[in-house]
C-alpha cells in the first residue's frame, strides 16, 4: 500500500460551529484523498462548506471530528503553534483579496514566510527575488503593493506562497477580484508552476473558467461531497 | 523570528505613521525629561548642602550637655549644666587630636545703636572661634585671649547686623548697647550667606566670659565647639572627648553620659537625608507623568492592533506563531518607549541646564538618574505593551483574515 503518494487524506471530517444555542454543521463528514502533484478544484455554492474545508486543509482551523493526514502526518490533533509551523513550511496560500501587507514592497511581502522560518537574511532576499522572477515580476521588487495592479498583486501573493517551497498551494478564489484576461494569466501561472515543479494545487472557486485548469473537480453541497468529476483534457 | 529582524519590522511599522509615533512617544519624552530634571534639582540641592558643610570644615565636633534625668523624668537635651570652660581647656590639653576649642554661651536679645535697634543672636564664644569655623574677619580684629579672660565688653558684628545698625557707616570703634550694656565694636565678619531660612550673618560675637557674667548669668557653658587636627581623625577625637569628659565629670563605667558629642559628618548626614527625601519626592511626582505616558502607549498600541488585524492574519497564515506576533508588538512598544526615553534624556539634561542658568538653582544630572529613567521607560514599554501584544497574538487567523 503506497500511502506515501497521498498528500492529503481526509477521513470523515466534520466541522460544527456553535453560536449560542444554534449549531451549524458546515462539514458533515468529508472523506477524500488527494494524490501528490494533483491540481484539483473544489466547487460549490456559497454555504456549501468549501471555505471551511479549505481552512481545515490549510491548517488554519481544526476539524470538530475526523482525522486529517498531511503528507502522512496526523495534523488534525496538533496545537496552534505546531499548525503555524505546518502552514509556514508546507502550505502556500493565495487569497481572493491578495492579503498583502499595505505600504510594503513586493519583495518584503514575499520574504514574509521566510521571516518566520530559520532562514538567514541573505538567503531570504535571494529566495524572494527568485520567487518574484518565477511569477514574472522581475524588476518590480521595490514597488509598494499599492503601486501594483490587481494581476501583479496576485503574482506577488503567488510568489509569497511559493517562496518556502511548500508541497501544497491553496488558492481561494484566486481570480475572484480580477478581470477575465488577468484571471486567465494568473491561472496560467498556476498551471506552469504545477507542470514545471509538480506542486500540488487546490483551487477553491465557483468560477467554471477556473475549473478548466483542474484535473479533477469536487462539488460540495451542504457540507458533503456531491460528486467528483475527472476532467478530460 | 530573530530579535534583530523583529526590531527592524517594528521600526518600519513605527515609521509608517511618524506623527502618531512622535505624539505617543511624547508622553514618555516628557516623563523621562521631568524625572531627570526634577532629580537633578534634588541632587543639586544635596550637593550644595554638602558643599556648605565642607566649607564649614569637616573636622568640626560639637559637645552639648545631655538630657538630665530627675526621679525618672528626662529633661530636654542640654538640660545638664555640667559643661564648663575648664572642660574645654582640658580637651585641648589632654588630646593631641584636638586643635582648637571654643566654649559657647548664646542668647538672643535686642541691640541698640543710636536711634536704630535690631533683635539678633548673641554668640558668646572663645577667641579661636573664627579658626574653628573657617570664618574670616572683614574689618578690624576678633577679640584676643586676654580680652576673653578678662571678660571685656567688646563685640564683633556679623555682616547683616553691621548693615542693619550702621547702614554702610564705619562701625569699628563705635559703641552699641546689648541689653543696655555698652559694647565696643572691634571687628566685623565676612558674609557667610544664608543656610536655609536663617542667615548665618545675623549674629554678634562677644567673649563667652562676658556673656556668662553680663548677659546670661550662668557659670557653666552651653556647648563647646571643637576642631580636630584634620577631618580624618574626627571619630578618634570624639572618643578622646568622651573619655576626658567622663573622667572630669566622674561618670561611673556603664552610667549614662551627661553630654553628647556629634561630629560634622553626623549633622551633614541629617541634612543630606533631608535633601534626599526632596529628591525622592520630586522624582516620584515626575514619574507619575511617565506612568501617564505609558498609558498613552498602551492606548495607541491597542488602536494599532485593531488597525492591523488583517496584517496579523496574513502573518499568521504564512506561519507566524503566537509568540512571534506577541514579540512583534511588544518590541514595537519597547522601541517606542526607549526612543521616547532617549529624547527624554536630552530634554531632561537640557532643561536642568536651563533651570540652573535662569532660575539660579544648583542642578546636578547624575548618570544614575539617566540610567534609571531610561530603564524605567523601557519597563513602562514592556508593561503597557504587553496587554495589546497579547491581544494581537491571541487572534484567530481565520477571523483576522476576514476582518474588514
Amino acid at each position: 500500500m503506497s500511502e506515501n503518494n497521498n498528500i492529503i487524506k481526509l477521513e470523515n471530517i466534520t466541522k460544527t460551529y456553535v453560536m449560542g444555542e444554534n449549531k451549524l454543521d458546515a462539514l458533515k463528514g468529508i472523506s477524500y484523498t488527494i494524490k501528490r502533484g494533483a491540481m484539483i478544484a473544489i466547487m460549490g455554492p456559497s454555504g456549501s462548506g468549501k471555505s471551511t474545508l479549505m481552512n481545515v486543509i490549510g491548517c488554519l482551523d481544526k476539524p470538530t471530528s475526523g482525522t486529517y493526514y498531511l503528507e502522512n502526518e496526523l495534523v488534525s490533533k496538533l496545537d496552534k503553534n505546531r499548525l503555524a509551523g505546518i502552514r509556514n513550511k508546507r502550505i502556500g496560500f493565495v487569497f481572493q483579496n491578495f492579503n498583502l501587507l499595505a505600504r510594503t514592497s513586493a519583495l518584503e511581502n514575499v520574504e514574509l514566510p521566510l521571516v518566520y522560518s530559520n532562514v538567514s537574511a541573505k538567503e531570504t532576499r535571494e529566495r524572494a527575488q527568485k520567487a518574484l522572477q518565477q511569477v514574472g515580476l522581475k524588476g518590480r521588487e521595490d514597488h509598494k503593493t499599492n503601486q501594483l495592479s490587481g494581476g501583479e498583486k496576485q503574482r506577488v501573493a503567488i510568489a509569497r506562497a511559493l517562496v518556502n517551497h511548500p508541497s501544497l498551494i491553496l488558492a481561494d478564489e484566486p481570480t475572484g477580484n480580477l478581470d477575465t484576461k488577468t484571471g486567465i494569466d494568473i491561472m496560467e501561472v498556476f498551471k506552469s508552476l504545477h507542470e514545471k515543479s509538480g506542486i500540488t494545487v487546490v483551487l477553491v472557486t465557483h468560477d467554471p473558467e477556473v475549473t478548466v485548469y483542474a484535473e479533477k473537480v469536487i462539488h460540495l453541497r451542504d457540507g458533503l461531497i456531491e460528486n467528483e468529476k475527472r476532467r478530460e483534457t | 523570528m530573530k530579535i534583530l529582524r523583529t526590531i527592524k519590522v517594528a521600526l518600519k511599522a513605527l515609521g509608517r505613521n511618524k506623527m502618531r509615533t512622535f505624539l505617543t512617544a511624547l508622553g514618555i519624552i516628557i516623563g523621562v525629561g521631568a524625572v531627570i530634571a526634577m532629580v537633578s534639582i534634588g541632587q543639586g540641592a544635596k550637593e550644595e548642602v554638602e558643599a556648605r558643610f565642607s566649607e564649614m570644615g569637616t573636622n568640626l565636633l560639637f559637645v552639648r550637655p545631655g538630657s538630665r534625668q530627675f526621679r525618672g523624668r528626662h529633661g530636654g537635651g542640654g538640660s545638664y549644666d555640667t559643661l564648663t570652660e575648664e572642660d574645654a581647656k582640658a580637651l585641648v590639653e589632654n588630646s593631641d587630636l584636638i586643635q582648637y576649642v571654643s566654649p559657647n554661651v548664646n542668647t538672643r536679645t535686642q541691640v541698640i545703636y543710636a536711634n536704630k535697634n535690631w533683635n539678633t543672636s548673641i554668640y558668646g564664644v572663645g577667641h579661636h572661634y573664627p579658626l574653628i569655623r573657617n570664618w574670616e574677619i572683614d574689618e578690624g580684629v576678633f577679640f584676643s585671649e586676654s580680652q576673653v579672660r578678662s571678660g571685656q565688653k567688646v563685640c564683633v558684628l556679623g555682616s547683616e547686623v553691621n548693615n542693619n545698625l550702621f547702614e554702610g557707616m564705619y562701625s569699628i570703634g563705635q559703641v552699641i548697647r546689648i541689653k543696655k550694656i555698652p559694647f565696643r565694636v572691634i571687628g566685623t565678619m565676612k558674609s557667610k550667606g544664608a543656610s536655609g531660612w536663617f542667615s548665618q550673618d545675623d549674629v554678634i560675637f562677644i567673649p563667652y566670659t562676658t556673656a556668662q557674667t553680663r548677659l546670661v548669668g550662668i557659670d557653666h557653658v552651653q556647648s563647646i565647639d571643637v576642631s580636630a587636627v584634620n577631618g580624618k581623625v574626627t571619630a578618634e577625637a570624639q572618643e578622646h572627648i568622651e573619655e576626658i569628659l567622663r573622667i572630669r565629670h566622674k561618670i561611673a563605667p556603664g552610667a549614662e553620659d551627661d553630654f553628647n558629642v556629634r561630629d560634622m559628618a553626623d549633622i551633614q548626614e541629617g541634612a543630606s537625608e533631608a535633601t534626599q527625601v526632596l529628591t525622592i519626592l520630586l522624582g516620584g511626582i515626575a514619574s507619575i507623568s511617565l506612568l501617564v505616558g505609558g498609558i498613552g502607549i498602551m492606548n495607541i498600541m491597542l488602536v494599532s492592533v485593531t488597525e492591523r488585524i488583517r496584517e496579523i492574519g496574513v502573518r499568521m497564515s504564512v506561519g507566524a506563531r503566537e509568540r512571534d506576533i506577541l514579540l512583534q508588538f511588544l518590541i514595537e512598544a519597547i522601541v517606542l518607549s526607549l526612543m521616547g526615553g532617549l529624547l527624554g534624556i536630552v530634554l531632561g539634561v537640557g532643561s536642568s541646564r536651563l533651570i540652573s542658568q535662569f532660575a539660579g538653582m544648583e542642578t546636578s544630572v547624575s548618570m544614575g538618574s539617566i540610567l534609571l529613567a531610561f530603564l524605567f521607560a523601557g519597563s513602562v514599554g514592556i508593561f503597557f505593551g504587553f496587554y495589546p501584544a497579547r491581544k494581537a497574538s491571541k487572534l484567530d487567523p481565520i477571523d483576522a483574515l476576514r476582518y474588514e
